[in-house]
Formats: structure tokens, sequence, C-alpha cells
């Protein structure tokens, strides 16, 4: 009850003082705006980095069998790259001992890739991504056609000329013409489009649709990979336990067929979405640090602030202080008012800062490249944090106002 | 002059000690304000300041009585402690049948939201509530409910005859009318002692004679009034003066005593 009041008192007060308590909270303000916007951003980038950008490069709960990451992120030292050279390349013989040796229910396809020259009849030539991929790719990555087909299984077996193009590759080579059935060539060699990959978006502001796919015994290997090598190998299996035992039949298999001795590292990566992330995990932990940490000085600032803003409001009411004393209001109920009205003060701001920050937030999103996803346990850490720093700024304030003596505060000229 | 009358002010110290009764001990239930050999001294930078030096009184229910005195001699110390604002160095005061010179700070303010009903001469309104918040103060202390303070607040209001002045603010009401809410927040409570410093201080003769009337309506319902003036003829309009010199009392006589003395 008398805590409801003291809220009312605090409310009416500041309701009457809009301005000054707006510069009261300012710094308190700021400080939740910078931790909430900073949380958004960085867990936006976390969550795009996770479905969007990892998530189109490498499909859920599957792997790649490689030489070397791919995907680098972070620090990676000259000895490590040196290693990395000196590794063996996948060999197309290790397909089928790798496959022979995997869970049932686990799809694998074989995949290289590289960037060559591509002419059509109809656009300039350009170089574009050049995928060769076994049976069972596109069933991994779950892409389907907005045009034409997919590639057949005999065109698989007999590695014929044609390819499957995405969006953007349509959009150059074929301007405003259907590419289903026309033909691009690939060092002369000419492939016929037989479909167009639904359209992926893009991440970080690079699109996902320059690309286009053809069957891996076709011409167009030999121009990607020297003979008898590939990229890497996609495992994909249906569930987590499912993908790790999967990735423990495949070590097995490729440490046998390199001859490793226990003592020995793997000479040979298994790629997952966690691996490519855990760079970025990393990044994003000290982020998170950086964003708590910078709002904490704002904090501090605000904390002072209302503080000296608080003394000031006790001897500006050092006569209120004796007249409600006077009518019996205890020590308690004076600190309490004191202490709930720099709380209720303090957390206004916060939630001021809450809003900003979303909007901060939501404009970076809006101008840049950049996600930005507002997480609820921030806005709950931000306002509790406000309503702390209030609390905290308010007791000693709230303490000098508790002890006043009745007489000497009622005589006090105002 | 009978002794152990409420309406036979004493005149004597020793006569006045006869009746406030033995230190330590409870007094008589009729005294409503009973002070033994209170003593109080500020430290004023060092040269001790001796504002009472030992003020025997009993005042008993629905006495309407006046402390007199010149600046200086003790009335305002004498008025804080029987209002439980401050605490006396030595001697006992018991109000209402509890020792309450002891008493802690806490207790204290429990004790003025109870038992006492303060009138200032400055009124000590808060300037940013209205009306009838202010009268609700007290009941917000003593921790009654929303709806019955409200219900409360606008009585006292009316009995002051200010209830379509209930929404306005102090600086909106005209003094007389600022003293009549003050007295509407002195009342709301059901205190045992409506204490009045120097109530008609601020105000015009007129204004002056209104509250006295006031004062004098309360008292005939059997309020039991304090009041702390310099003026003497606003301490005519009491049943007994009590004239403070020098820290102690110096007399203690019925109106028409005083009034004939003075010449009033």
């Amino acid at each position: 009850m008398l805590f409801l009041q003291a809220v009312r008192i605090a409310w009416e007060t500041i309701r009457v003082q809009k301005l000054k308590s707006f510069f009261t909270v300012i710094g308190v303000t700021i400080g939740v705006t910078f931790l909430i916007a900073v949380v958004s951003i960085v867990s936006g980038m976390g969550r795009y980095m996770k479905d969007d950008l990892i998530g189109k490069l490498i499909a859920v709960n599957s792997f790649n069998l490689r030489k070397q990451p791919d995907i680098q992120m972070g620090d990676v030292t000259e000895a490590e790259r040196r290693d990395w050279r000196r590794r063996p390349r996948i060999q197309d013989t290790d397909v089928p001992a790798v496959a022979a040796g995997l869970p049932k229910d686990v799809l694998w396809a074989t995949e290289s890739s590289d960037n060559l020259n591509i002419e059509s009849q109809y656009g300039s030539p350009r170089r574009i991504q050049s995928i060769t991929v076994s049976e069972s790719w596109f069933d991994i990555k779950k892409w389907g056609v907005s045009k034409g087909r997919l590639i057949a299984p005999q065109e698989y077996q007999f590695g014929a000329p044609v390819v499957v193009i995405g969006q953007d590759v349509a959009d150059h080579f074929f301007p405003n013409l259907d590419p289903v059935g026309r033909q691009v060539r690939i060092q002369s060699i000419p492939y016929t489009v037989v479909g167009v990959v639904e359209k992926q978006g893009s991440a970080f502001g690079i699109s996902l649709d320059k690309f286009l796919v053809a069957p891996e015994k076709s011409p167009l290997n030999r121009w990607v990979n020297p003979h008898g090598v590939i990229d890497q190998m996609v495992i994909q299996s249906t569930d987590d336990v499912g993908m790790k035992e999967a990735m423990e039949a495949t070590r097995a298999v490729m440490r046998g067929r390199h001859h490793l001795h226990p003592s020995q590292r793997d000479d040979f990566t298994l790629e997952t979405a966690d691996s490519a992330l855990e760079f970025w995990n990393k990044m994003q932990s000290y982020l998170v640090i950086a964003g708590i940490a910078l709002p904490t000085v704002g904090l501090v600032v605000g904390a002072i602030v209302i503080m000296n803003i608080m003394l000031v409001a006790v001897s500006e009411r050092t006569r209120e202080i004796g007249i409600r004393k006077s009518l019996g209001a205890r020590r308690r109920d004076i600190l309490n008012q004191f202490l709930v009205e720099s709380a209720t003060l303090a957390t206004m701001g916060a939630m001021l800062g809450v809003a900003l920050g979303i909007g901060f937030a939501k404009l970076i999103s809006a101008v840049s490249p950049l996600p930005a996803a507002v997480e609820l346990w921030s806005v709950i850490v931000g306002v509790a944090v406000g309503a702390g720093v209030g609390l905290i700024a308010g007791v000693y304030p709230a303490s000098r106002a508790a002890l006043l003596d009745p007489i000497a505060a009622m005589r006090q000229e105002t | 002059m009978s002794q152990n009358t409420v309406e036979a002010p004493l005149g004597v110290t020793a006569e006045r000690m006869v009746v406030t009764g033995q230190h330590g001990s409870a007094p008589d239930p009729k005294w409503v304000i009973v002070t033994r050999g209170i003593k109080r001294e500020y430290d004023m930078g060092g040269e001790i300041v001796r504002a009472l030096r030992g003020v025997d009184v009993a005042i008993g229910r629905n006495e309407y009585v006046a402390i007199m005195g010149p600046s200086g001699s003790g009335k305002s110390t004498l008025m804080n402690i029987i209002g439980c604002l401050d605490t006396p160095n030595a001697g006992e005061y018991w109000l209402n049948g509890q020792l309450v010179s002891k008493m802690s700070d806490d207790a204290l303010a429990r004790v003025r939201n109870k038992e006492i009903g303060f009138v200032f001469q400055t009124f000590n309104l808060l300037p940013r509530a209205t009306a009838l918040h202010n009268v609700e103060l007290p009941l917000v202390y003593a921790g009654i409910s929303s709806d019955e303070r409200k219900r409360r607040a606008r009585e006292a209001l009316e009995k002051v005859q200010l209830a379509d002045r209930m929404d306005h603010r102090p600086n909106e009401l005209s003094g007389g009318q600022r003293q009549r809410v003050a007295i509407a927040r002195a009342l709301v409570n059901n205190p045992s002692i409506l204490l009045a410093d120097e109530p008609t201080g601020n105000l015009d003769s007129q204004t002056s004679e209104e509250i006295m009337r006031v004062f004098e309506s309360l008292a005939s319902t059997g309020q039991t009034v304090v009041m702390v003036t310099h003026e003497p003829d606003i301490a005519a309009h009491a049943r007994r003066v009590v004239v403070l010199r020098d820290g102690l009392i110096s007399t203690d006589e019925r109106r028409d005593a005083f009034t004939s003395r003075l010449g009033l």
C-alpha cells in the first residue's frame, strides 16, 4: 500500500518536472540504449550467420569432408596454413570407401567447384562459380527449381552436358528469355540448361544465386578439378546424433586410408555449421561483453547524475519532508519515498532507453546489411539494471532525507 | 481554588507537582498531557541555551489551553516536545497514558500520526497537492486504504466548510481557507490533542477571528486544544492560559483571571 503510494508520489513529482527528469535520467537512457542496440545487432548478426550464411552454405545436420576448412574466420596461423597445404587431397577413390562406412539413412554427395568463364549468345561472358556434383546433392541442399527440372539420374550416370543454374545466372545470360532448353558454353563446350534453382537471396550483400551446377561426370568436371580429385564430400544425416555417428564413421575410414597413427592428428577436415561458427561464437561473446561493458560507463555516470539530482531534490523539499514527518511519516516512509522516486525515475529512463535502443537497432538494420534482432533478455536486463541504478543512486540522498530533523526541516524557507 | 479539577489551573510549582504526580508512575487518566520537570537544552555553537528549565504541567481532556510567553521564553520548545517533534533532555512527558519522552524516532512518528493534529503559523501544506490530498496525508501514514482516506478527508473538509474547495491547490486558496485546510488535516485522524502554533500569526484580524471561532466550536464539542501564541487577545479565546518566562511557568490561570488581569 505504502509502496504504491510512494510510486504515486514519485510519478507526480516526475510529471511536474518533465524536462528536469529527462536530463536526470539521460545517462541511464543512453546506457540502456547502447545495451539494447549492441546486443540486438550482435545477436542479429549471430542469427544471420547461423540461419542465412552458414545455413545456406552448409545444410542442416550435415558436414563436409574436406582437405581443409572452407569457411575461415578469425586468426589462422601461418603454421596451420602450411599444415593444410601439405595435406593430401580428397580422392575419387575415397568416396566409395567413406560411403560404405556410413550408417543407413545418410545422404551423401560429392562436390567440386571453381570459377569458370561462361558464355552465352544473349549475355556478355562472365565468371561464375561452377559446381559439379553427384546425385543426392540437391536433396541435401533441399533446393528445388523455379523453372524446368533438376538433373535426372541418367544424366548423372552418363555425365550428360546439362546444367541447372542460379537465378542471377539466368537473369544475366537469358534476359527476358526462358533459359530452359537454351545453351551456355563453358570452355567452348555447350551445356543445355534444364532448370533454374529457386532464388536463394543474399548473405552480407553477396548474392547466393550466382552459380551453375552440372553432373560430376560431365565434361565440366575436368575444368573444376584435376583428375581423380574432389573438393569435398557432403554428408547429411536426419538428426544431430546421426550426424555425430556419421562423422565418427567417416573419420575412422579416412584415418585408415591415410594410415594415421593414433598419435597423429586428422589430416582432413570435417566441417560442420558449428565448426564454421566457432570463431563467430567466440567473437560474439566478446561483442556481448563489450556491449555490456560500454553501457556500464553510461550507467555509472547516470547513477552519479541521479544521485546529485536526488540530493538537490531532498534539499529543495526539506520543508515537505518536515511536514510529512510532523504528520506521522516514519524514517522508512521518507526513505521509501525517495528510493522509489529515484528508482521510478531511472526505470523510466531505462524504458526510454529500451525504446531508443530498439529504434536504433531497427535503423541500423534498415540502412545497412547488418540485421538486428531485439533480445527479450536484453530488454529485461536493461530495465532491471536501470531500476537498480536508480535504487543504488537513491540510497544516500534518501537516507539523508530520512534522517532530517522535522523541526529544522519545517523551519527551512522555501 | 480547588486543586484537583481540570478547571483549576495551578499557579505554584509545588501545587502543580502534586497534580502531575510521582516520577515514573502513570498519571491520572483524566490528564491527556502531563509533563514532569521537563528540561531542554540546546548547544548553540558551544553555548548552552537552556530553553526549558523544569516545566510541570497537566492538561485535561476537553481543555482549551493557550501557552503564552515572550520570544525566548521556551514556548516553542515546549510546543515541539508536546507535539512529539522533540524530546526533553530530562523529565517525563506522558501523552494519553503513554510515556513518550523516551520513545524512538519511529515510535514518536506513530504518536504524532495517531495522537496529535498540528496547525502551524505558516499552514505547512504541500504546495503541489490539492486540499483533499493534503488532508489525506496523515491517513496515508496511518496505512488507511485509499477509498477510506478520501471519504474521511472529504468529511473533514466539510466540517471546516471547504467541501467546494477540495480540488484546489494551496496557492488557489486564501490564508483563512489554507488554515482551515490545515485544521481539517489536523483533525482527520481524530487526534487526542489539536496543537496550534501561532495559528493566526499570518492572518489578518478578521480571518483570525474566523479561525478562532472554528477553534471555539471544536473546543465546545470536546476536542482538546493547545495553542501557542504571543498575542493576548488570541490567548483570551482559550479557557486557560499558561504563561512561560525564561523556561519556567510563570502563571497558569483561567481565562477570566487572565483577561481581568490584562484588562481585556
